[in-house]
């Protein structure tokens, strides 16, 4: 019985929150997921994962390269298939990809042959919405994500952190229940990174979605979640399940406070110790 | 002012320079045809004069034959073409998605790829006539396979994720060649479409040597056996010009259809 199954009701919001934070309905179930790529014999990615996220919550996952973060994510999406276990979004079992789970990739995945906001405006065209109503949602996550200017440029004109800020707002054009965001800043230098990062944060503080944030970068991590998932070494399991209790609405001066300092010691302690492990 | 290197590999250099190396390059050739041609080392039966072909081009030219036999031509070019694109792409962009298309088709394909388009004229004279559907399906028989296998490949090579994108946006499973798979590859079409129009021109006197009484290919045939040397250049030139033309097209198709891509 070695997962680890935490399910923590959420505490209630402190003084400082405005915002309503995480409900209590369960968004998310990853129920003992196992993944093998390449057969019996081949590598088991995913060992027995486990966890919930509830409604409304910001989960980071992070985890030593190689562990299975992307793999569950795609899990999730339901573009590749578990080898056991389940995972269900809003009590429905996830079997195929669809438009309720959005998805951020690492890489650039914008239509190249759209502009801007035609591609903000693909997700609500799929569902049959008149052009209408799906101008006035591209626009408006348009603007949220400040690319107003940009609506009628090809993704080609656009620098790395203009396209995932596209990508950002396609997703939740969409209006996903879940978004899973695979690194999303990874290939973006550390000054975009982070005006990124406080855009994120604002942009989560309108919709409040359902988060799952894959990230290698224990800052960022801290700074944007409730919660973060530490897994293990591959093949990949849940080690440790931590909460951010740092109040919101959060800022970067918040990584110089005596609970951030101590969370992001914690949690490199735990990824060191799997490192180490591993060499 | 230090001067910059033409030699930077993958640098840009002026475009009064494109224009220049391209035109000093004709001219350096036509001049060397004027000179060996009129020196008369070579006999007058292997290389015309420039004022003999020219003197060729507006007798057939005057005379409208030149028109009849390059419209000709083009119409067997054309046609060959259009209907090979037209199956090819659809085909290609299925066998580039679908590993069972693939599959089934590629053993054949890359089989009939690489006979040569020549060996197959004696086979379609028996089978389809002198018409000029024997004509077209030389050229359909040059072009298609190749087209197939190219248009696989870019289909092919679009980015997993930008399928995977789609998907988690709601685009189906059905949907995906059409709305993605497509419009990714269109510039790598594109390309393949205007490569494989340069190799259909290149089929055309295959197609017209035996067998046909009209086009280029034909008046070339008639020529040598009438030694008129001047009136093969003839049509080798204008064979090259309408090469230069389509090619110049697809060019501009190219940008207008898909001004995303470089
Ligand atoms: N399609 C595949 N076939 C076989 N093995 C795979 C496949 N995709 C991933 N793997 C393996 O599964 C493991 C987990 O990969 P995954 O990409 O999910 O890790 P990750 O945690 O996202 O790593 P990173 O932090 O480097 O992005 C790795 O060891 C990887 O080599
Ligand atoms: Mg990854």
């Amino acid at each position: 019985m070695g997962t680890v199954k935490q399910f923590r009701p959420v505490p209630e919001p402190g003084a400082a929150d405005a915002a309503p934070r995480s409900g209590t309905a369960t968004s998310l179930s990853v129920r003992s997921v196992d993944l093998q790529y390449g057969g019996p014999q081949g590598t088991l990615a995913l060992d027995r994962v486990s966890f919930e996220v509830p409604e409304n919550q910001f989960c980071v996952l992070v985890g030593p390269s190689g562990c299975g973060k992307s793999s569950l994510l795609y899990l999730i999406a339901g573009l590749h298939e578990v080898t056991n276990g389940t995972i269900a979004v809003n009590g429905k079992q996830v079997d195929e990809p669809g438009r309720d789970r959005g998805m951020v990739f690492q890489s650039y995945t914008l239509f190249p042959w759209l502009t801007v906001r035609e591609n903000v405006e693909y997700g609500p065209k799929r569902q049959g919405m008149d052009a209408a109503t799906r101008r006035a949602i591209a626009d408006r996550f348009l603007a949220e994500v400040g690319l107003t200017q940009f609506a009628d440029h090809h993704p080609s004109q656009l620098s790395g952190g203009m396209k995932q800020r596209v990508a950002i707002a396609r997703a939740l054009a969409n209006d996903p229940d879940v978004l899973l965001m695979d690194e999303p800043f990874g290939a973006l230098d550390s000054q975009t990174r982070g005006v990124m990062q406080k855009l994120l944060l604002r942009v989560w503080e309108h919709s409040h979605k359902t988060v799952l944030f894959v990230t290698h970068d224990i800052d960022e991590a801290i700074l944007l979640g409730d919660r973060v998932l530490v897994m293990t070494a591959r093949p990949g399991r849940i080690k440790a399940d931590l909460l951010v209790d740092i109040p919101r609405p959060r800022s970067m001066d918040m990584v110089l406070e005596p609970e951030f300092i101590a969370l992001k010691r914690k949690i490199i302690g735990l990824l060191h110790d799997e490192i180490d492990e591993e060499h | 002012m230090k001067k910059k290197s033409l030699f930077i590999p993958f640098g840009d250099i002026p475009g009064r320079i494109v224009i220049g190396a391209g035109v000093t390059v004709w001219v350096a050739l036509l001049a060397a045809w004027v000179l060996v041609s009129n020196a008369g080392v070579v006999p007058k039966m292997f290389l015309p004069t420039p004022q003999a072909v020219i003197g060729a081009a507006q007798e057939l030219g005057g005379d409208g034959r030149l028109l009849t036999h390059t419209l000709a031509s083009a119409q067997v070019v054309l046609l060959g073409f259009f209907i090979s694109s037209a199956i090819a792409v659809p085909v290609g962009l299925w066998m580039g998605t679908y590993k069972v298309v693939q599959a089934a088709l590629e053993p054949v394909v890359n089989f009939v790829r690489y006979l040569p388009v020549s060996s197959f004229v004696p086979l379609f004279i028996l089978w389809i006539g002198i018409g000029i559907e024997q004509r077209v399906a030389v050229i359909f028989f040059g072009t298609f396979f190749q087209q197939l296998v190219m248009i696989a490949d870019s289909a092919r090579s679009v980015h997993p994720d930008l399928i995977n994108a789609s998907y988690t946006l709601g685009t189906k499973r059905s949907e995906v060649v059409w709305h993605v798979i497509f419009p990714a590859a269109l510039p790598g079409i594109m390309d393949t479409l205007r490569v494989t129009m340069g190799w259909a021109w290149t089929y055309l006197v295959v197609a017209e040597l035996v067998a046909a009484s009209s086009g280029l290919g034909y008046i070339s045939m008639k020529a040598m056996r009438g030694f008129q040397v001047e009136i093969i250049f003839l049509a080798i030139a204008t064979i090259g010009l309408l090469g230069l033309i389509t090619d110049q097209a697809f060019r501009h198709l190219r940008t207008r259809v898909a001004p995303w891509a470089r």
